[in-house]
């Protein structure tokens, strides 16, 4: 649950705030400096602001309750998100302080031929590994969809990739052992929601992509997982979108049978077919959908904002991140004729096949007026981004190319 | 994982809320003493401007639909009526 004591702390930072004009004029003047795309919706850019949660710098506030805040375009200029400007989203509003001496995570199952439970000090004693991972919202962008879908109408800034240590959910799950028959690891983390009806936030992930590529992270960029990213240990799915990545794990439960939990059987669903993606997750399959799974290949333009000037005759460089679900990205091109051709832009150090990979082209404006700057990323199975939006009902996977008008002067 | 009655919650939330929520300010109109009174249990009143003004009469009463069904939320019949008619007059298409 929300602790008494951090209500009534915000309660008296609130009274602070409302008391004073000059709390209210500064809260208006962040909202005013935000400049958000114009494609979100009205009521979004009117109520959005920018705003710190504790251990955070101020990012992009949606909402207030659960906590869903995003991170500026200007953060990703770097392959590494740090902590303090990483994404963070709930789906439900009760939110511990967990422990970390009293903290356990249960391991069993009737897909397990035993059962533990471990503690932080049990986990940081087995062999460690750490992976460089994009952590991506399934809805990340679905504010720019048109037309609107009901959710969270989150701009560009619902992800972040950062380094993440840990123990491999394959070297966890060995110490139980797993029977032949399991197929899912339901998994559960210490928040939940306000009202006992409300269905908690459990996920499952097929055994083959836990075992491959998973991890029980209590490590994020060198320092313990913030608070708001899910301390003291998440789940980590590298490749797959961020809905799998179980903030605050206290339970994985080895599963013979398809998890049918409403967060599993009736949300961040696809239509079946809709999207080209090759991980796939056949035991929640239905006739008509199946289950988000790895994120689409896509890139962001980071060293502008959108409308900024720049002068003729002067030279730039138009730089960015790309990433996929972990194929790896080959070829980042960049435009500035509104689309018609493209160039090969220099891609950035590679971290991994899981992380952010940046890219960087020199252009030189020549004319003065509009220069309209795309990027596309293409990857090593031949992906590459939409023009267009694949409609889909809950507004996922959006990887429309993105672009930024300059304006030369 | 965890999850409190609604009475504690309300008695929590009936002290001021939570503090930056007192910076959302929707619509003064009929109804939004219900929306006050019961969607605030469970999120911030920031999740319905954020999701505005797109959502034609429809929509929003499936959300409030939505969110008695799917969310279990204990809404009488005559409140939720009131609250999406407050929706769909002050945040609709």
């Amino acid at each position: 649950m929300i602790s008494r004591r951090r209500l009534l702390e915000g309660a008296g930072v609130g009274a602070i705030v409302a008391g004073s004009g000059i709390g209210l004029d500064l809260l208006k003047a962040s909202a005013a400096s935000l400049d958000l795309p114009k494609g979100l919706p009205s009521g979004l850019r009117a109520e959005a602001v920018l705003e710190a949660l504790p251990g955070k710098k101020p990012l992009i506030k949606l909402t207030y309750r659960p906590p869903n805040y995003e991170t500026p375009i200007a953060d990703f200029r770097t392959a590494i998100t740090p902590n303090d400007a990483f994404f963070v989203r709930y789906h439900l509003a009760d939110i511990p302080d967990v422990d970390p001496k009293t903290w356990r995570l249960t391991v069993g199952g009737d897909g397990a031929n035993g059962r533990l439970q471990l503690s932080l000090d049990d986990l940081k004693a087995m062999p460690a590994t750490e992976v460089a991972a994009v952590c991506q919202c399934s809805g990340n962008r679905r504010g720019l969809v048109e037309p609107h879908v009901v959710g969270v109408e989150w701009g560009y800034g619902a992800m972040g990739c950062a380094r993440f240590k840990g123990v491999r959910l394959k070297d966890v799950l060995d110490k139980v052992g797993l029977k032949k028959e399991a197929i899912e690891l339901v998994l559960d983390g210490a928040d939940g929601p306000v009202l006992d009806k409300t269905p908690d936030f459990v996920k499952s992930i097929p055994v083959a992509k836990a075992i491959e590529d998973g991890l029980v992270a209590y490590e994020m960029n060198g320092a313990p997982l913030p608070h708001f990213n899910g301390f003291p240990a998440r789940v980590i799915v590298p490749g797959w979108t961020a809905t799998y990545w179980v903030k605050h794990i206290i339970s994985i439960t080895a599963a013979t049978k398809p998890f049918d939990g409403f967060w599993m059987k009736s949300a961040y669903r696809v239509p079946l077919g809709r999207f080209p993606l090759l991980a796939r997750f056949p035991s929640q399959d239905t006739d008509s959908n199946t289950p988000i799974t790895e994120m689409v290949v896509n890139s962001l333009i980071t060293s502008h904002d959108d409308g900024s000037n720049v002068k003729a005759g002067a030279p730039l460089t138009i730089g960015g991140i790309a990433w996929d679900a972990g194929y790896g990205i080959t070829t980042v091109e960049v435009s500035t004729d509104g689309g018609r051709t493209f160039t090969a832009a220099r891609l950035g150090e590679d971290l991994g096949r899981f992380a952010f990979r940046t890219f960087s082209l020199p252009v030189t404006p020549s004319a003065k007026g509009k220069l309209t700057v795309t990027a596309r990323a293409i990857n090593k199975v031949g992906q590459t981004q939409t023009a267009e939006l694949i409609q889909n009902p809950a507004g996922y996977h959006h990887n429309v190319m993105h672009t930024v008008t300059l304006n030369v002067a | 994982m965890r999850s409190i009655a609604v009475a504690a919650f309300a008695l929590l939330i009936a002290a001021p809320a939570l503090a930056q929520e007192e910076a959302i300010e929707l619509k003064k109109a009929p109804g939004l003493d219900k929306v006050e009174g019961n969607c605030a249990v469970c999120h911030s009143l920031d999740y319905i401007q954020m999701n505005s003004p797109f959502p034609n009469a429809a929509l929003w009463d499936a959300e409030v639909t939505k969110m008695i069904k799917t969310y279990g939320a204990p809404i009488g019949a005559a409140d939720a009526a009131a609250i999406a008619d407050y929706l769909k007059h002050n945040y609709g298409s």
